[in-house]
């Protein structure tokens, strides 16, 4: 990165993303939220797109995201998001919108709103936090929580016979016409950070082509869920989450 | 003819037909929907028309529970925006219009109503008289709900409640039933262009560099500001009172008044003609906006009058607020029909005379 200033001698080398408030987040040391956030409005800065960008919020533990972005921004209730996203897309169709949304939030109660929004082609971007929990609600059993694991809900593991499989909705959403680009991520690392900021770059970029939907996963952390340090969940998912969601593009626009 | 801007016009219209195209005429800009008996033909009208009003975003959603959030969003970004379905589609909007109501965004929605409870029947009815006024979801608040008798209100009450809400600020309810959406009558379509463009500085339509970030939200963490949103919602809702209508019929000498909204209270009218027939002295209130409810209005009557018929097409809803505005100081009667069935004047007639019979108070 270019230096940006020079303050008494020393250069300044970084700073927050312009369009971070100043207010402090409300996540626990070591969450994901607050990485994919920074990256996010980063990229909103380096497009010059502040005016321009209408995010969604979720219900979970990204609902105070509007309080960190500054942008306008809509609060959607529990798995609503993408279906208020595609009303502000409809009316603002010029504008960039995204909805931002844990996987409780995507994948179990608004699964209906996931597909059928992916599957119109809305041209948006949806940012889909996989921390495979419950974070908002104390932990409990996600539809992404991996067999075996356990939670406040499925305390002794989560067994497939009564409880389920692990869902892979990013895979199911890339079957869909309406998908132009569907991606897996990560911020375990410095490197998985540089490339899901890439990835939220040109899924920007495509809104203008009015191609699609655009979906971003990001398997994440929740030290406080998953009742680990913030080092060691980063290892548990690498360890146990990337090889059953493994990183990288699922589906990409024909060129 | 069709479709001229600028001009008013005269049609013979369904009901549902008619506030479609009322609603292009008041300047709608998105509707979003789902199909559902008997109110499809509003979804299926708009998009007939569709190609004449290429501005307007007409979406069929894959729920009523998608298409509401749907309305949360397009409202909050400043759209004039509309809903309709029937009671179990509007029972599965009724988080989102918690939410709307907090948030305080405006928009239409209209409820044609049928026959319930569950799936219950697709023959009209005014089961949802409690869920419209009362809430409807969870915590504390009101939709502004205006009560149509014709198909010229339903064309009517489509602007009246884009203004409303937008003024307040929450959302309005159109409270119809399945006859009236599916019966024709004559209507006098206004011009379009009638209703001013909604002013929304609220609205989430990109953050320019010359205001704070706009947010549309109904999450108040802190329980002192989720009081004081509550108290701003309470003072809207005082203020609302003013925009109280109701229309009286042979009220003045009335000994025995009649309550009746929406289709009921047009099979009233006639019951108050058999009445006045036979020499009894019956007259007719009708609440036109169920909220506000005309409580002044029906207290004021109540000492003049000796007693109350309250007829609805349910078991018997609106009757608790017409008692608490009588307040205990006459007899409030009910009679009503559940289930998708309609009254006849002649049955209504029926509960009047024996009313009569036992006030002994209207000269024969
Ligand atoms: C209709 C409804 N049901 C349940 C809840 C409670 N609730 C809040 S957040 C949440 C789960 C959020 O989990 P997820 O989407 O995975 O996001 P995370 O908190 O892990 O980031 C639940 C069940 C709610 N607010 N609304």
């Amino acid at each position: 990165m270019e230096p940006v200033a020079n303050i008494g001698g020393m250069e300044l080398v970084y700073k927050k993303p312009h369009t971070l408030t100043e207010i402090p987040t409300h996540y626990c040391p070591g969450c994901a939220h607050g990485v994919v956030h920074k990256i996010l409005m980063e990229v909103v800065d380096e497009m010059g797109i502040q005016e321009e960008t209408i995010g969604v919020a979720p219900v979970g533990c990204s609902v105070f995201a509007y309080n960190y972005m500054n942008i306008d921004m809509q609060e959607a209730a529990h798995g609503r998001a993408s279906a208020v996203a595609t009303g502000i897309k409809r009316v603002l169709p010029n504008k960039y919108v995204f909805s931002y949304q844990g996987d409780g939030d995507l994948a179990a109660i608004g699964t209906g709103e996931t597909i059928h929004t992916v599957n119109r082609g809305e041209n948006i971007m949806i940012l889909f936090i996989n921390n495979g929990i419950y974070g908002m609600t104390g932990g409990q059993m996600a539809p992404t929580s991996l067999l075996g694991m356990k939670t406040t809900t499925s305390p002794f593991g989560r067994e497939a016979s009564t409880m389920g499989n692990p869902l892979k909705i990013t895979e199911l959403i890339a079957q869909l016409p309406g998908a132009y680009f569907v991606t897996r991520h990560a911020v375990y690392n410095t490197a998985a950070v540089r490339k899901l900021k890439k990835a939220i770059e040109v899924s920007f970029k495509y809104q203008k082509l009015n191609k699609g939907t655009c979906f971003i996963e990001v398997v994440s952390n929740c030290p406080n869920g998953w009742k680990m340090t913030p080092v060691e969940s980063n290892q548990w998912l690498e360890k146990n989450m990337l090889p059953f969601y493994p990183l990288g593009d699922i589906k990409v626009p024909k060129s | 003819m069709e479709n001229e801007k600028g001009t008013s016009e005269t049609r013979l219209m369904k009901g549902n037909e008619a506030l479609a195209e009322a609603s292009f005429r008041a300047g709608m800009q998105a509707y979003f929907g789902y199909p559902i008996t008997p109110q499809s033909e509003v979804l299926e009208y708009l998009a007939a028309q569709a190609p004449n009003h290429p501005d307007v975003v007409i979406l069929q959603a894959e729920s009523e529970l998608a298409a509401i959030n749907m309305v949360h969003g397009a409202a909050g970004a400043g759209a004039r925006a509309m809903i309709s379905s029937s009671s179990p589609g509007i029972s599965l909007m009724q988080e989102c219009l918690s939410y709307m109501t907090s948030a305080q965004l405006p928009a239409l929605i209209v409820n044609v109503q049928r026959g319930g409870p569950g799936l219950g029947t697709i023959q009209p009815s005014q089961g949802d008289y409690f869920q419209a006024v009362k809430g409807g979801g969870h915590g504390d608040y009101h939709l502004i709900v205006l009560a149509p008798a014709s198909v010229q209100e339903m064309v009517d009450f489509v602007f009246d409640a884009f203004r409303l809400s937008e003024k307040y600020r929450n959302p309005a309810m159109i409270l119809a039933d399945g006859a009236l959406g599916q019966m024709m009558e004559k209507v006098i379509l206004p011009a379009a262009g009638s209703l001013p463009k909604m002013d929304a500085p609220w609205a989430t339509t990109g953050k320019r560099h010359i205001r704070e970030r706009n947010i549309i939200t109904s999450l108040f963490i802190q329980p002192e500001q989720m009081e004081k949103l509550n108290l701003i919602l309470q003072a809207k809702y005082s203020q609302m009172q003013k925009e109280v209508r109701w229309e009286e019929i042979r009220t003045e000498d009335a000994a025995i008044v009649l309550v009746a909204f929406g289709l009921t209270s047009r099979i009233c009218e006639k019951t108050v003609d058999l009445a006045r027939e036979k020499g009894l002295k019956v007259g007719l209130l009708r609440p036109i906006t169920l909220y506000p409810f005309p409580t002044n209005a029906i207290a004021k009557l109540a000492k003049s009058a000796q007693a109350f018929l309250t007829v609805e097409m349910n078991a018997g809803q609106m009757v608790e607020d017409v008692r608490l505005a009588v307040d205990g100081k006459r007899p409030v009667d009910f009679y009503g029909r559940m289930g998708g069935m309609i009254p006849s004047p002649e049955e209504v007639l029926v509960r009047v005379e024996s009313i009569a019979e036992k006030l002994h108070a209207v000269p024969a």
